[in-house]
């Protein structure tokens, strides 16, 4: 996987993530072709796009959309689970997630991706480790200080 | 300074802004803060700043000030801080940067931090941004942590070998002992990690695919059937399939071992049926997983029965309700089209249909699935498909579309007349989208299809009184009018109903594309010529030619102007000359295009240009460039023609040994021209005077294009007395080396060369 985006139904970005060193001009016009490609899209159409040498799957989330950019090797209905999974994992962390949870709290959203994918690929295949890890990091995180061993 | 607001309080500030210029004053306001309070000296709010930043950062607006802050907050002791830090450092960082290469040394110490979740953020950092020095610097710490003995670190640092890997190649080697051990693990993160790992490492060198091909198919093949028969395990379920994603990349790293490999493909074949036959179709992510044994099957050396098997269930993906499943059969079914032709050929039906999905991305792949599995059995009934399919398809797929239909018909056509008529249907439904060369290969496939003409010019000429908005298909019928306009008179025809028309209903048509605003150019440049044409095949209305050529010697396109003049003067000195230069064109010859001017020759023999009158180079290798000066009317004759270029040239060489190229005021001046050599002349130039006196210091100047050599010799006398008493003779040597046409340079030389001083 070469990108994640989600952006909402107007265009805003709420969380990018490469996996691939691009520069900001360049990170800047994918996300623009991304939701130019995106969002004039139908309801029930087809989920992949091709872009340049890319593979582009997307998938609608109550006013989100979920993008991402494949390689040629990448499996495209894989994708979809994955994507499919970092919803599961981020409604299970906010309960009944919604845009404005993602909007207000996206260092959150973040922290969870880093914990499901990495590198472009995925991290951790299994649903409930996922949170386990995060809820022990957040009570590492409330707790004062961390000493140097 | 007011204080900063808390991150919460911010964002809903900035999305109440109304319009962007309130947007960007609250912005503003709060990175002044941000930037004072990263000026402070530590308090409590740092993450909270860094973390404002970074919201800002993704609206869009500049953050760079803050890069030098995550570095701050990185070696901060504070597990908050530090996560903020690295987060930021994701971010704002990339291996461009130069503050990317202070925070090695926090990775480092990081690296060997006791708590797992600090490990944890460096792991994940270095994976995300790590950059070629960095992942030098840190690798054997990483292969120490692959031996660790927890497997949160284990499985981190896995895909940060990958991303080290990918990075920098040569450090592949230092991960395969590690990576071999993970294989036996049996927590299904570290496990996946593994895989990926050796994938990796196998894709990069092929020793080391060696290496994990002897030792690890049997293992890989004992945890597929694990997770494939094993029960359900509610950690890894999803919707009934055992880790997806596991053996997902378990079936690509076994492709990768058996590919092109007998051994390795026989130990995996078994496994490979009992997974496309097991696993559940109806989700999905059971299609994923299908899906992936499917590539892999193609892509090894399996057995035939597994072969078909494979092919079966992308037939099944064909008829799925699912638009996505479709879509991935039709990908994959591209991809074997040419290896298992027979076997795609089966599903041929099927995707036509899908030529008729409203989806556009559905589409795309049908057309290009369809234009591959085009042959000359089913042709007939596919191109019938693939132009209903052009008359509705997207805009975006048209030129692809009207492309892939002329190379299938070119390669398949049963019969000459069904070329033309498909060609022709294709010009009138997609005209404005197909390519340049188009008109000129119909014109030479016109052109050599000579029992056809009669048909063709007949069709033709109905298209253009129908339509002329599609300029190549007005261009071919004004070419076609203007050579074959004595058969469409005729009024009579085998292949078709003929059309009843008079000279003056066909003159009327090309007047109306002449003055079309709809035409372009190059369109009516072919009007203009076919108008110029018919004046040798028809026989009552050549005043009307006359007429409308002479209105265009001064139409406002140059090019047009040009045209026209040349062919009043066609009409009014060169009037003997006309009927030889109008004449038919001759059959073209393939190979007669290799004898062009040099450059074109290197050019595939489709890339003709007949039709193409204005542009030609004139191209005349056997003729000395000197002789051109007869040839004003090299446009006309299109340069490709050889043969009667040449015809035309031996006639005027034969017919005019000498020519009177200047005739005014008494003074006369001849040339003779002698070819030496394959690119060398001497033109003799005579000068005589009949006037009552005498003319001193006379000189002749002469001009040549750039690579033509000029050598003038000493004229025989400098004076003309009078009444002819005597004639003043200059021999000037031509040199053509290059063999190159003269172009518009050819209309001056005969000015130039008569240049005259006379005193």
């Amino acid at each position: 996987m070469r990108f994640l985006l989600l952006f909402s139904r107007q265009g805003k970005l709420r969380l990018q993530k490469w996996f691939v060193p691009t520069s900001e001009r360049e990170k800047k016009k994918v996300i623009r072709d991304m939701i130019m490609l995106v969002l004039p899209r139908q309801p029930r159409t087809c989920n992949f796009l091709q872009w340049k040498d890319l593979k582009i799957v997307y998938k609608r989330y109550a006013s989100l959309y979920f993008c991402a950019g494949l390689e040629e090797h990448d499996n495209e209905l894989l994708a979809l689970e994955v994507l499919h999974r970092y919803v599961e994992l981020l409604d299970k962390y906010f309960g009944n997630v919604c845009e404005l949870d993602i909007i207000f709290n996206f260092e959150k959203a973040y922290f969870i991706l880093d914990e499901f994918l990495m590198g472009g690929e995925v991290l951790e295949t299994s649903k409930f480790a996922v949170n386990v890890s995060m809820e022990q990091a957040d009570t590492l995180q409330e707790s004062f200080k961390v000493s140097y061993h | 300074m007011s204080p900063s607001v808390p991150l919460q309080e911010m964002i809903r500030a900035i999305r109440s802004a109304r319009t962007q210029c309130e947007e960007r004053g609250v912005i503003q306001r709060e990175c002044a803060a941000i930037r004072a309070q990263f000026r402070q000296t530590d308090n409590g709010g740092r993450s909270h700043n860094l973390a404002k930043l970074l919201y800002v950062h993704m609206l869009g607006y500049p953050a760079h000030f803050g890069q030098m802050e995550c570095v701050r907050m990185i070696a901060s002791p504070r597990y908050s801080e530090k996560r903020v830090g690295y987060l930021g450092a994701m971010m704002l960082l990339d291996e461009k940067q130069d503050a990317s290469l202070l925070i090695t040394n926090s990775i480092k110490n990081d690296l060997s931090h006791s708590n797992q979740y600090v490990q944890s953020l460096a792991l994940c950092t270095l994976a995300c941004m790590g950059s070629a020095e960095m992942c030098r610097d840190l690798a054997p710490e990483i292969d120490r942590l692959l031996r660790s003995s927890n497997s949160y670190i284990k499985k981190k640092a896995a895909l940060c070998a990958v991303h080290i890997v990918r990075k920098v190649h040569e450090l592949g080697e230092l991960f395969v002992p590690s990576a071999r051990s993970l294989l036996s693990e049996k927590n299904h993160g570290v496990l996946h990690g593994a895989v990926v790992l050796i994938t990796e490492l196998c894709e990069r060198s092929p020793e080391t695919l060696e290496r994990f091909r002897k030792v690890s198919v049997p293992d890989l093949v004992q945890i597929m059937k694990g997770l494939v028969i094993s029960g359900y395990s509610p950690d890894h379920d999803v919707a009934g399939v055992s880790d997806p994603f596991l053996q997902v990349r378990i079936l690509r790293l076994l492709r990768i071992l058996g590919r092109n490999n007998e051994a390795a493909s026989d130990a995996m074949n078994d496994l490979l049926a009992q997974v496309a036959t097991n696993t559940d179709s109806t989700k999905t992510v059971g299609n994923a997983v299908l899906y992936e044994t499917v590539l892999s099957v193609l892509d090894i050396k399996s057995e035939s029965g597994l072969r078909v098997l494979a092919v079966n269930i992308l037939g099944r993906f064909l008829l799925n309700n699912d638009r996505n499943i479709r879509y991935i059969a039709m990908t994959s079914l591209q991809k074997i089209v040419s290896t298992d032709h027979n076997a795609v050929q089966r599903h041929r039906g099927t995707i036509v249909d899908c030529l008729k999905d409203q989806d556009a991305s559905v589409k795309r792949r049908a057309l290009e699935l369809s234009l591959a599995l085009v042959s000359a059995s089913n042709i007939r009934s596919m191109m019938k498909e693939l132009l209903i399919f052009l008359s509705s398809c997207p805009p975006e797929l048209r030129a692809h579309a009207a492309s892939g239909i002329f190379n299938a018909a070119e390669r398949y056509a049963p019969s000459k007349r069904w070329h033309i008529d498909t060609i022709l249907h294709v010009l009138t439904t997609a005209g404005g989208d197909v390519r340049d060369e188009t008109v000129p290969n119909l014109i030479q496939l016109i052109t050599n299809t000579s029992e056809l003409h009669c048909y063709t010019v007949h069709k033709l000429y109905r298209a253009l009184l129908t339509d002329i908005s599609q300029q190549p298909l007005v261009q071919v019928a004004c070419w076609c009018i203007g050579e074959y306009g004595d058969l469409l008179l005729k009024g009579e025809c085998q292949e078709t109903e003929a059309v009843q028309v008079t000279e003056d209903d066909v003159l009327d048509a090309l007047e109306i594309v002449l003055q079309s605003h709809m035409s372009t150019p190059t369109t009516r440049g072919f009007a203009l010529t076919a108008t110029m044409k018919l004046s040798t095949r028809i026989t009552d209305n050549v005043d009307r030619i006359r007429s409308i050529v002479s209105i265009y010697g001064s139409c406002i396109d140059v090019e047009l102007q040009q045209r026209a003049v040349e062919y009043n003067a066609l009409f009014k000195k060169y009037d003997h000359m006309r009927a030889a230069v109008l004449e038919r064109m001759p059959v073209i010859q393939k190979n007669s295009l290799g004898q062009t001017n040099g450059e074109l020759s290197e050019e595939p023999i489709k890339e003709s240009q007949p039709g193409k009158v204005k542009q030609e180079e004139m191209a005349l290798p056997q003729q000395p460039a000197g002789q051109n000066v007869y040839l004003t009317f090299h446009k006309l004759v299109c340069s490709t023609y050889l043969n009667q270029f040449k015809v035309f040239f031996m006639l005027l060489l034969a017919s005019a040994p000498t020519v009177t190229v200047y005739e005014k005021n008494g003074v006369t001046l001849t040339l003779i021209c002698e070819r030496q050599s394959e690119s060398g002349l001497t033109v003799t130039l005579t000068a005589s005077n009949s006037t009552d006196s005498d003319i001193s210091s006379f000189t002749l100047q002469a001009a040549v294009p750039k690579s033509v050599q000029l050598q003038m010799r000493a004229p025989s006398r400098d004076s003309l007395p009078a009444h002819g008493g005597a004639k003043l003779t200059q021999l000037v040597v031509l040199n053509n080396p290059n063999k190159v046409g003269l172009q518009n340079a050819n209309r001056t030389v005969p000015t130039s060369l008569t240049s005259i001083k006379m005193s």
